[in-house]
């Protein structure tokens, strides 16, 4: 880990969400609400605890990003984008035909997309998988891996932390985003889930729980995760779905079709945001 | 390709299991990204010595075969060479999607292995009784689709799929086979194998697993009655050897497929499409026709469904009268 700078990832952050909403902007409508969630994780995650390197993006020794609720993918293709994966601008290709972005993340298409997901709970299984491949080949490499409280209904999930326990995959760190939404609605009202914190330390993952829009606490947290050996560690973010998009915020939509009105209001609050980071 | 018939409906004193237990540990003995993933069924496939020797890449994921699919397709993005085993009917119905995306989607090599083809489930009943899943693998993009007939057929293609790119399906019996080759016979997946053929041929069986030596009887039986026809075992359902499929049909006129599976969805349906677009030619049918699986002994299964060689025959006829 690099160390601490709040600053630093807080306009890092800002940046990710801007960018990410000019991304799914370029098509006009999409999973706006699930991926600004992420900003602060991203902004941690690359710009101070990954090992990556954008101009070879498949360096065995890299640590790999799995984002199960792969319909977060805008919120990944921002972050790309601003570490140089490739030119920012070849992102706001979002969902046109024969873009290299699609809404969910797809290995053989995004550079810097480790697998492919969208039907969900499917990434936590195969990233157990990455983590071992990358055990058996005696590497140090982390997967980090993120889940929605959504998500977490699909029993698949369930599966992949029992698996990845047995297996003493401490190689893992596991992101549940939990916003408390999904398409339906509340998590409460879908398919309450009870204590799910709770639940995932009794699958046997060290699990923490902070606010997910605190660099400061996801840093913390992930050092702590990453001291801890021999089970794989959960951090459980409590954010706010549609955080810093002003037309998605309230609702907690899972997916948005803005007016241009409501697009220009919330790149303009995302581009206010961004400055306050800086003169902070 | 290098084949010996020998078909003499005698059974094999080896297990068929046992091919891919002896491939398995050759392969992983010789090849550190090799890895296999069992959903609590080595048991079943004899291969906890194989988990003791390589416990490290021999791997458990207990009775959970989404996870396991979806963990197989993680273990390949990062270069390894991966079988998952389980019962046919769970090692397809059970994991589809995850196999679907997280594998073949995603573009990532997975040999999964399906035991207990059809009706040689016998005693574990129709719910362990796999009769589409060849079908539904067929129907991914890119996938590459097996039944094989013997122990030696099964020894040759587990060597050939670690040669073989993307999601490859392979259903095989566990236990009790019928020899059908010689030790030592090689096959290429991808090409069928003609095991009867003259220009004087009037029908010619297309088959595969345990219909092979049924189709072997059958054309006994028409020899002695002076109808000769051509045999092939055809255990690559896909890719189909399309031109063998095409040559057959044009020098006899007329094809009988048979197979331990649906008929709506399996090798029949496949010779079917490819005759259709190529060379329409009377096709009659062996094969379940569209019904569930049942509890017995496979002997009253294969009468039961319509599997023997008396089935062959008759289809013969049919087809040679359509013609």
């Amino acid at each position: 880990m690099k160390d601490l700078n709040v600053k630093e990832l807080n306009v890092l952050a800002a940046q990710i969400r801007l960018e990410t909403l000019k991304v799914i902007r370029s098509r006009g409508f999409g999973h706006v609400g699930g991926s600004v969630d992420l900003a602060e994780m991203m902004a941690v995650l690359y710009g101070a605890a990954m090992r990556f390197d954008p101009k070879n993006p498949r360096w065995p020794d890299r640590d790999w990003l799995v984002l199960s609720k792969g319909h977060a993918g805008p919120a990944a293709y921002a972050t790309f984008g601003l570490m140089g994966y490739y030119p920012l601008e070849e992102a706001y290709t979002l969902n046109h035909p024969h873009t290299r972005f699609p809404s969910h993340t797809d290995r053989l298409l995004t550079p810097g997309v480790d697998l492919t997901t969208g039907s969900l709970g499917q990434g936590a299984s195969s990233a157990m998988g990455a983590a071992l491949g990358n055990k058996l080949d005696g590497r140090d490499s982390r997967v980090y891996l993120v889940v929605g409280d959504g998500e977490a209904d699909e029993g698949q999930v369930w599966e992949a932390f029992h698996f990845a326990a047995a297996h003493k995959l401490d190689n893992v760190v596991v992101f549940l985003d939990m916003n408390g939404y999904q398409l339906d609605g509340p998590t409460a009202d879908i398919l309450d889930h009870g204590d799910l914190p709770g639940k995932i330390a009794a699958f046997g993952l060290y699990t923490q729980q902070v606010d997910g829009h605190d660099v400061a606490a996801i840093y913390h947290a992930l050092e702590a995760a990453h001291a801890h050996k021999g089970s794989p560690s959960c951090i459980v973010l409590k954010t706010c779905k549609g955080k810093g998009a002003t037309f998605a915020e309230a609702s907690h939509a899972h997916s948005s079709t803005p007016s241009e009105a409501q697009w220009a209001e919330a790149i303009q609050a995302a581009e206010q945001a961004l400055e306050a980071a800086r003169l902070a | 390709m290098s084949f010996k018939l020998i078909g003499k409906h005698e059974k094999d004193a080896r297990a068929s299991r046992d091919a891919i237990v002896t491939t398995l540990e050759e392969l992983m003995d010789a090849n550190p990204s090799v890895c296999y993933v069992d959903c609590d069924l080595m048991g079943c496939l004899n291969t906890k010595e194989l988990w003791k020797k390589h416990p490290d890449r021999a791997l458990q994921a207990g009775i959970a075969e989404a996870n396991a699919a979806g963990v197989c397709a993680g273990l390949a993005a990062t270069g390894k060479k991966v079988f998952f085993h389980s019962f046919g009917t769970f090692s397809s119905r059970r994991c589809y999607d995850q196999i679907y995306m997280s594998a073949a989607y995603a573009g990532l090599t997975v040999h999964v292995l399906g035991s207990d083809a059809g009706v040689t489930a016998a005693f574990n009943g129709g719910t362990h009784m796999p009769l589409e899943d060849a079908g539904m693998y067929m129907s991914i993009p890119g996938a590459t689709v097996i039944d094989v007939c013997d122990y030696d057929q099964l020894y040759s293609v587990m060597h050939g799929l670690v040669h073989t790119e993307g999601v490859t399906y392979t259903r095989f019996v566990r236990k009790d086979i019928i020899q059908i080759y010689a030790p030592g016979s090689e096959f290429q997946i991808g090409k069928g194998v003609t095991l009867h053929e003259s220009d004087k041929d009037q029908c010619t069986v297309i088959c595969a697993g345990i219909l092979v030596d049924e189709a072997l009887k059958a054309y006994e039986a028409l020899q002695s009655e002076g109808i000769s026809l051509r045999v092939i075992d055809m255990f690559t359902w896909k890719p189909l050897d399309e031109a063998l499929v095409i040559k057959a049909a044009a020098e006899t006129g007329a094809i009988v497929t048979a197979e331990n599976h649906n008929v709506t969805c399996g090798l029949g349906a496949a010779v079917a499409n490819c005759l259709a677009k190529n060379r329409p030619t009377p096709q009659e049918f062996v094969g379940v026709q569209d019904r569930f699986g049942q509890v017995g002994p496979q002997s009253f299964l294969m009468d039961e469904y319509g599997l023997r060689a008396a089935d062959i025959t008759a289809a013969v006829r049919r087809a040679v009268a359509r013609k």
